[in-house]
């Protein structure tokens, strides 16, 4: 995974609330075993008014410029909530979003964003409506995310502290393979393994079914 | 501890209505919610947490599982069982297999064909959904070459991962168990440690054993009194979310607790804490008790000999201290909640079955007034109708929520002579096989059928449109499933999410009806 440090681009605001996992990309795009090429689904029940011919829907967001060509989404809170699936990231990523911005997001949307690069952002829900209301009034304004201090600055200098959970910002931050992080703690993993197997038999010993 | 979103994001996202809500907090508490300037039925901030050497029940499963605490909160974590499904866990397999990666434990990793899978009579593995055949045999593919236990189509045991994992004893009390599927907390109901995760994760714990996860903060959820005639656990559930919001529990384990939890039957608590990831939850939990015990007891995959008695001594320490503290408590009068139904495309938009449908206007908060306007729009409701007596177009019975034995029991004892109204397509799903086989032992099956409902195998079936079997444009469904979202149960299909004896009442009268009126067997 590529380091994430900082990063400037356009923010699409989508202010709804509770966009779930579903809405992000409806169960029917995922159509095969495969982690690519899921961004056309992204949004495609609010991104077209048809959706087998993908005819747009103009009035959505992601179909006006600038907003075509966003990498930063401004969203309402409880973002992701809803299914596990991380298609939605998938095609988050896919169509090209780097971050999200949002008072809060669903807990497992918000692993798998860690997991493939894309910076969850937390700000207050009033702080995402003054960034949402700018970029309405003047749209295409450039967005920094400086995720080494924290920061989310506007187009005119001011800039938001944010909130990430330590562990994801590292995560990010290093551009880590977690999998490889932890394999590196295998000793700590076999020595719990012996003691707990002490501890707790039944948990290893199933039943030969 | 990390940072932490403001406690702001916590806040109810719609006034707790007063009659629903006890006020019969411990005059402690409720003098120190006083203090904040805060209503008693808000939650506690995360300041008021005292870290004393009582502990809750999640203190305890999270001390035996952390492998190594990490400086900021985060810390690895033991993963005693992984279960996949052939729509994410196909994904994870064949990802980590690509990556020339190994399952670390095989034997304590468990698959089940339940998402894609035809629920019609004689499957195989054709299915509706477009692609689904590569899914299925994806899945048989790499869980073969893996060697872990497949619950294949065909096979007695297969169904729904959240009704086979305690069905069969793969979740047992104290255990960690995640899934890449975001209802795994259901198994709380155990007092089983389950929590959704995404396949990448999941090709994480597949190869290290472990996850690495952050610590999430405690709530505690505690139903008092006795529920009434005719509601269940789901009504409970539903009655929570609406008053605290989808969003309540974000960041939270809950731990379920009070006289009411304490009476649920075991499935009925597999119910509870399936839908607290419907109320933002990380998981929820349920402290074991007797009941849990005998319902565990002789499990497949169950400890047995000496083995379950080692177990069972561990198990009875698994409880929340009385003086245990948690970042956030909430009282609800179980005797006063009845029945409960959705309106909205969130399953925060609930109201009591008798209540109207609210009005937006009223709402002053302007995000959640749009939400509310487009629920509205997409429903086809008007504000201040009433929903009893809207017609509907179908009714289900189904999903890891509601679609174990005590569910199709509770729904058939309504449907017994009775006919389904002309023109409403009724399903009944069961959620396992095993659920099919016993429901059929019994003549439930005949009840059903009798009544005009679709008797079918088991899976997830319609709670969620695959691409394939939908109910259709506009269609108003009343559905014992946990998600109302748009377009959840088939393109513009409307979905009211009700308990299984709502949608049976509702089944029958042709349009939402509470099953009060059917009175009493
Ligand atoms: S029944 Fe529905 S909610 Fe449950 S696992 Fe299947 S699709 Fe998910």
């Amino acid at each position: 995974m590529e380091p994430f440090v900082r990063h400037t681009g356009i923010a699409a605001p989508l202010l709804r609330i509770n966009i779930d996992t579903d809405a992000i990309i409806p169960s029917r795009e995922m159509k095969r075993v495969s982690k690519e090429g899921l961004g056309e689904g992204l949004f495609a029940n609010w991104r077209y008014r048809d959706v087998a011919s993908r005819a747009e829907e103009p009035g959505f967001v992601l179909n006006r410029a600038p907003w075509r060509q966003a990498s930063i989404l401004l969203a309402g809170a409880n973002f992701g909530c809803g299914s596990s699936r991380e298609h939605a990231v998938w095609a988050l990523k896919d169509f090209g979003f780097l971050a999200i911005v949002a008072p809060s997001f669903g807990s497992i949307f918000h692993g798998n964003c860690v997991r493939n690069g894309i910076v969850p952002v937390e700000l207050d829900e009033s702080q995402v409506a003054v960034l949402a209301a700018a970029e309405e009034a003047k749209p295409g304004r450039p967005l920094t995310i400086d995720l080494e201090n924290c920061q989310l600055v506007d187009a005119d200098g001011s800039s938001h502290a944010f909130r990430i959970a330590e562990q994801a910002r590292h995560l990010l931050l290093e551009g880590l393979d977690p999998i490889a992080a932890t394999l590196a703690e295998d000793q700590h993993i076999q020595n719990f393994l012996e003691r707990d197997r002490r501890e707790r038999p039944w948990v290893y010993e199933l039943p030969s079914a | 501890m990390a940072e932490l979103p403001h406690w702001n994001d916590y806040l109810p996202t719609q006034q707790p209505k007063a009659t629903h809500w006890a006020r019969s907090l411990e005059a402690k508490k409720v003098l120190l919610l006083r203090a904040m300037g805060k209503s008693p039925d808000t939650l506690l901030p995360t300041t008021m947490k005292s870290y004393s050497s009582t502990l809750t029940l999640f203190d305890r499963i999270w001390n035996q599982h952390v492998i190594k605490a990490g400086p900021s909160g985060a810390a690895i974590v033991a993963i005693d069982r992984v279960f996949l499904h052939e729509r994410t866990g196909s994904i994870a397999l064949k990802s980590l297999a690509d990556q020339g990666r190994q399952i670390r434990s095989p034997e304590r990793v468990f698959c089940t064909m339940d998402h894609i899978v035809d629920t019609f009579p004689g499957r195989g593995d054709e299915t509706r959904m477009p692609g689904g055949r590569e899914f299925i045999t994806t899945t048989r593919v790499a869980a073969r070459a893996a060697g872990i236990h497949l619950f294949d189509i065909g096979d007695p045991d297969q169904g729904i991962v959240h009704v086979v994992s305690p069905e069969q004893g793969i979740a047992l009390p104290g255990l960690t168990l995640v899934c890449p599927d975001s209802h795994t907390g259901t198994v709380g109901g155990l007092g089983a440690l389950g929590w959704g995760i995404g396949s990448s994760e999941a090709e994480h714990a597949l190869a290290t054993g472990t996850l690495v996860v952050e610590r999430p903060r405690q709530m505690r959820v505690r139903f008092e009194g006795r529920l009434g005639f005719g509601v269940s656990a789901k009504d409970m559930i539903l009655a929570l979310i609406g008053a605290h919001g989808a969003g309540g529990g974000v960041g939270c384990v809950v731990e379920f607790a009070g006289s009411a939890v304490r009476d649920l039957a075991v499935e009925a608590r597999l119910t509870l804490c399936n839908m607290a990831v419907e109320f933002g939850a990380f998981s929820g939990l349920i402290a074991p008790d007797d009941k849990t015990l005998s319902y565990v007891h002789n499990r497949r995959f169950a400890p047995q000999g000496p083995s379950w008695d080692r177990a069972v001594a561990h198990w009875r320490t698994l409880g929340t201290d009385p003086e245990a503290c948690f970042d956030a408590e909430v009282v609800i009068d179980a005797g006063a909640i009845g029945p409960r139904i959705t309106w909205g495309t969130s399953p925060q938009h609930e109201i009591a079955i008798d209540e109207a449908v609210p009005d937006p206007a009223r709402e002053s908060d302007a995000k959640r007034r749009q939400a509310m306007e487009r629920a509205l729009a997409y429903m086809g409701l008007q504000p201040g109708a009433p929903l009893i007596g809207q017609p509907i177009d179908a009714a289900f019975i189904g999903s890891c929520t509601n679609s174990r034995l005590s569910d199709l029991r509770a729904a058939a004892e309504l449907l017994n002579g009775r006919r389904v109204a002309a023109g409403v397509k009724a399903i009944c799903v069961p959620g396992s096989s095993r659920v099919k086989r016993e429901a059929e032992a019994e003549g439930l099956d005949r009840i059903f059928t009798d009544a005009g409902f679709e008797w079918r195998e088991s899976g997830c079936s319609m709670c969620f449109f695959a691409g394939g079997e939908s109910f259709g444009q506009g269609q108003r469904v009343v559905t014992s499933t946990n998600r109302n979202f748009e377009n959840r149960q088939g393109p513009a299909t409307r979905s009211h999410l009700a308990s299984p004896v709502t949608v049976a009442a509702s089944a029958l009268a042709g349009c939402i009806a509470d099953a009060r009126q059917f009175g009493k067997p």
